[in-house]
């Protein structure tokens, strides 16, 4: 591959065969194509998550017809979804939102489109890898659609697929499912890797001469230590699941015990002498850090878009980057929390706990740190500042419910209930889901040359706050209530029958919540036709990408920028205007920050 | 608005205390999220940008005191949190030396239940109100766990080796029992209750019988020695002579020396291995000349052998190491005199 700088500019210039324009090198096409799968899983996820509702707000109705097309009559007789493939449901929502939705946004469509721009580079530094990034992620989605549809119905053992119940196909229904999920990750995880490994080397190497690592502004801070997550952590996983694919299909007995039973005989087939916490682990280590990867580019992003319709610079700009190390950093050392139930030693556990805990430090610096930025600012509140405001928000309850679950004794009663359900989404949906919209809505006119629309962002923004709220919040009081999180007929439980109506107003609420996504699809394909035209910088923000044109077309940086500031001089007292572009050479009174 | 409790019922000892934390916490969470939302709003409205009448001066890039101060109070808060914790922490590990032995084997979707005496249940325990319970559990195939709301305990039930949970019921009652980890189809339906009776009553049922489950008819230590005496081990396991293998009378608890030169505990665990698989720890001295007894016993008759073992006696000391912390014994609450001799219920001195 062309490591020049000039291959890229020739990509660019020359004028590509069809082919070529499909298999694109090009990053912005390969972050369109990124979004554009993302997007398609974020909806199939939420449709998959609104069935699930749908049985536990009306356990034993039948599907409303125009949604029940997807079932076939395995799966629901009489219409009524059946338990197997309501577990192949909830393993599918997760293993979509998850993989195929959230990862791939922000760790292919982000960066590909706004790191390049952001550090005044015309390409990244491997196109290549860029594109087979995309495409190995694609083919490992459509793999993972695929399960829906083969013999046995898709993997139905919940996205964390503990073993042994994963390990051995006899204990759950699904057998070429879960087989196919597993390569679908595998071959996902090697995507993404790609993609990351490319992240990273961009950063370090292409960055516009003058553009010091602490003049990064935090989005691209972000994207360093989210790519060095991905480096560290998909390779567990990778291994991980090929391991879990060989106990199934080769008889190894990596996870599977010695002395096991089906149905009352010995189950045969297996060495045994596995150890089924060893999946855990390995899961874990790999699972908690994933978590970081979905929200920290997330709070990249929002520390941008709060100083830009602040009008204020970052507050604690060095302090924001070193909380993101920290949390980075501590997000290794924490994985036991989710195994405080599986048998482990309580000092073992006291450590995990500590270390759990310390998180709340760096995670309180951020969010004082975005308090202070608002504070004596000059807020305009456009569609990203919106979303902005309501990940401050929503994370914070996201944030500060995590410390239930840090907390053992307590976890020991929340652990594998609603609480936990309730937790993920805030910070999933609240957090990264949200920050996401606020990226969608940020950039949206650097991509496009339009401004995404205001009146429909509004609706979809106040609808989807409301209906988030009403759908996650009642989640921690059924999860207290003694509510099992992957249970299929919460009827059959005496206790919870009296929780039943909040069940049902959970589902109504994620019906709510599911359409107003449709808003956010119309609002871009009417903006995309109609929309205003946008200027090269109509949020006035001082990064790189706001001085090319919108879109920035074809050899975007062919004059490489120089750069002479940090990202974040607004409401400077003597400029003219109330910021400075980090490529102004202007000399200002103050000067505040301008470098390290 | 809603019929519902906001908690279920607090019907052991932990309850109260597991409940305490968690208010705690609710105030702090609800008190930081009202206050940051009161602060965005706050800011939203008054510098809000058409707000011309506002002071804006001296924006301060950074702010080293503040930054501390935001350090400071979540790190005190947060080490309060931690401490407390801990503090329960330890006590739901650590069973104390008056609780009674009890055995659940878990399957795909089913709790089977043995009490020391003899009695199986399935899909219940009973037990009496006031008596710590200490359960050795062990699942048949996939992960299942052990979870009573009222209670507030949980614990994972794994294949291939034992775990351990305690509680001490406060309250009479019928109370939920479920499984909380996802163990497939019928996940759902692996329902059970706990039955909580006064002591009096709970003598009662002992004495009639299990309804539901049937009973061994003996004790399970006398189960176990039957198989223990079926399958053979006695040929080798003499009670006086120690010349072909371990002697196991005075095993349970005790610290043993290995081949290897390590030293175990011998708890159910491995006692449960040295069954299954006898070459993973050989007691020092010895050849590895014993049988594997894999998918030669079922899960059940290893408990009743590993409760005959038990009864066998333990080290003179105290408390048997119950749990893989090895806490220290003079912790165990409840005990006024910690320093008497582990008191198993299933102790009917079989010094043969």
């Amino acid at each position: 591959m062309s490591n020049q700088g000039a291959g890229a500019l020739i990509d660019a210039t020359v004028r590509p065969r069809r082919l070529a324009r499909i298999f694109s090198r090009d990053h912005t096409v390969i972050a369109k194509q990124f979004f554009a799968m993302s997007i398609f899983f974020l909806f199939a996820g939420g449709l998959l998550a609104l069935f699930v509702r749908w049985q536990l707000g009306f356990p034993g109705s039948a599907v409303p017809v125009p949604f029940n097309f997807l079932m076939t009559r395995t799966m629901a007789p009489g219409g009524v979804i059946a338990p197997d493939a309501f577990n192949g449901m909830f393993t599918l929502h997760a293993t979509f939102m998850v993989y195929f939705a959230v990862l791939p946004m922000l760790v292919g469509a982000l960066p590909n489109f706004v790191l390049p721009l952001q550090i005044g580079s015309p390409r990244m530094a491997f196109p290549t890898l860029g594109m087979l990034s995309f495409w190995l992620s694609l083919l490992g989605g459509l793999l993972m659609i695929a399960t829906y549809f083969v013999d046995g119905g898709p993997a139905s053992t919940g996205w964390t697929a503990y073993a042994p119940l994963a390990a051995v196909s006899h204990y759950t229904g699904s057998s070429a499912g879960q087989n196919l999920w597993i390569l679908s990750l595998a071959i996902l995880g090697i995507g993404l890797i790609l993609g990351a490994a490319n992240q990273v080397v961009t950063i370090v190497n292409h960055r516009a001469p003058g553009l010091t690592m602490f003049r990064l502004p935090l989005t691209v801070w972000s994207f360093l230590v989210t790519g060095l997550l991905v480096l560290l952590a998909l390779p567990v996983i990778t291994a991980a699941v090929g391991m879990l694919l060989m106990d199934r299909t080769l008889g190894t007995s990596f996870f599977v015990p010695a002395g096991l039973s089906v149905s009352g005989s010995p189950l045969a087939g297996y060495a045994g002498g596995g150890q089924p916490l060893l999946w855990q682990h390995l899961f874990w280590f790999f699972g908690h850090p994933v978590v970081y990867i979905m929200i920290l580019p997330g709070m990249g992003v929002v520390s941008d878009v709060l100083a830009v319709f602040a009008r204020k610079p970052l507050f604690g700009y060095r302090a924001m980057i070193y909380s993101t190390f920290a949390i980075a950093g501590l997000g290794w050392l924490v994985w036991g929390h989710h195994m405080f139930q599986s048998g482990m030693n309580p000092l073992l556990g006291t450590t995990f706990m500590a270390s759990t805990m310390a998180i709340a430090i760096p995670s309180g610096v951020k969010v004082f740190g975005w308090l202070a930025t608002l504070w004596r600012g000059q807020i305009r509140f456009g569609l990203p500042m919106l979303f902005a405001l309501a990940f401050l928000l929503t994370f914070t309850v996201g944030g500060l419910s995590g410390i239930f679950m840090a907390s053992t004794p307590v976890d020991a009663f929340i652990h594998d209930t609603y609480f936990i359900v309730g937790h993920i989404h805030y910070v999933l949906f609240g957090g990264s889901l949200f920050a996401i919209f606020a990226a969608i809505a940020y950039w949206f006119p650097k991509a496009t040359g339009r401004m995404l629309g205001e009146r429909l962002g509004r609706l979809h923004f106040w609808l989807t706050l409301a209906a988030f709220n009403c759908t996650f919040f009642p989640m921690h009081i059924l999860g207290i209530g003694g509510h099992m999180r992957r249970i299929y007929d919460p009827t059959v439980y005496a206790f919870l029958r009296d929780l039943q109506p909040v069940n049902t107003f959970i589902t109504i609420s994620a019906i709510t919540l599911g359409f107003a996504q449709l808003l956010l699809v119309a609002n871009i394909f009417l903006s995309l036709k109609n929309g205003r035209r946008a200027e090269p910088n109509p949020w006035r923000a001082a990064t790189l990408e706001w001085t090319l044109p919108s879109p920035p077309g074809d050899g975007a940086f062919a004059v490489v920028p120089e750069v002479h500031r940090w990202p974040y001089d607004y409401s400077l007292p003597n400029a003219i205007e109330d910021y400075l572009p980090q490529t102004s050479l202007h000399v200002n009174g103050t000067g505040t920050g301008t470098d390290s | 608005m809603w019929n519902f409790p906001l908690l279920p019922d607090q019907a052991s000892t932990f309850a109260g205390r597991v409940d305490g934390l968690y208010f705690f916490l609710v105030a702090l969470t609800a008190f930081f999220t009202v206050m940051i939302s009161l602060m965005v709003a706050f800011m939203a409205i008054r510098y809000r940008e058409s707000n011309t009448k506002v002071n804006r001066d001296n924006p301060l890039p950074e702010n080293p005191t503040m930054e501390a101060v935001w350090i400071g109070v979540p790190l005190v808060i947060v080490l309060v949190i931690f401490f407390w914790g801990v503090n329960i922490y330890f006590a739901i590990a650590r069973p104390p030396a008056n609780a009674v032995d009890m055995y659940v084997t878990g399957k795909q979707w089913m709790w089977k239940i043995q009490h020391p005496t003899g009695q199986r249940e399935i899909n219940e325990i009973h037990v009496a109100v006031g008596q710590p319970v200490r359960l050795t559990m062990i699942s048949q195939d996939v992960i299942h766990s052990f979870y009573v709301p009222a209670f507030r305990v949980k614990q994972d039930v794994l294949p291939g080796r034992y775990s351990q949970l305690w509680f001490e019921p406060t309250k009479p009652g019928i109370y939920h029992l479920f499984c909380a980890e996802f163990c497939g189809t019928k996940h759902s339906g692996m329902i059970g209750r706990v039955v909580v009776m006064e002591s009096a009553d709970y003598e009662r049922w002992l004495a009639g019988g299990s309804s539901n489950g049937g009973s061994l008819g003996q004790t399970m230590a006398d189960a176990g020695a039957q198989i223990f005496e079926a399958q053979g081990c006695i040929t080798c396991h003499k009670m006086d002579d120690a010349s072909r293998a371990p002697i196991l009378k005075g095993l349970y608890g005790k610290s043993v020396a290995l081949n290897g030169g390590e030293t175990v505990i011998a708890d159910e665990q491995y006692i449960r291995e040295s069954i299954l698989r006898s070459g993973a720890k050989i007691v020092a001295g010895y050849g590895p000349i014993m049988p594997v007894y894999q998918n030669r016993i079922s899960e059940d008759e290893l408990m009743q052998l590993v409760s005959y073992i038990k009864s066998l006696g333990g080290p003179a000391t105290g408390t048997p190491a119950a749990t893989p912390s090895a806490a220290p014994a003079s912790e165990t609450k409840g005990t006024p005199a910690a320093a008497k001799p582990a008191q198993n219920v299933n102790e009917p001195s079989r010094n043969k």
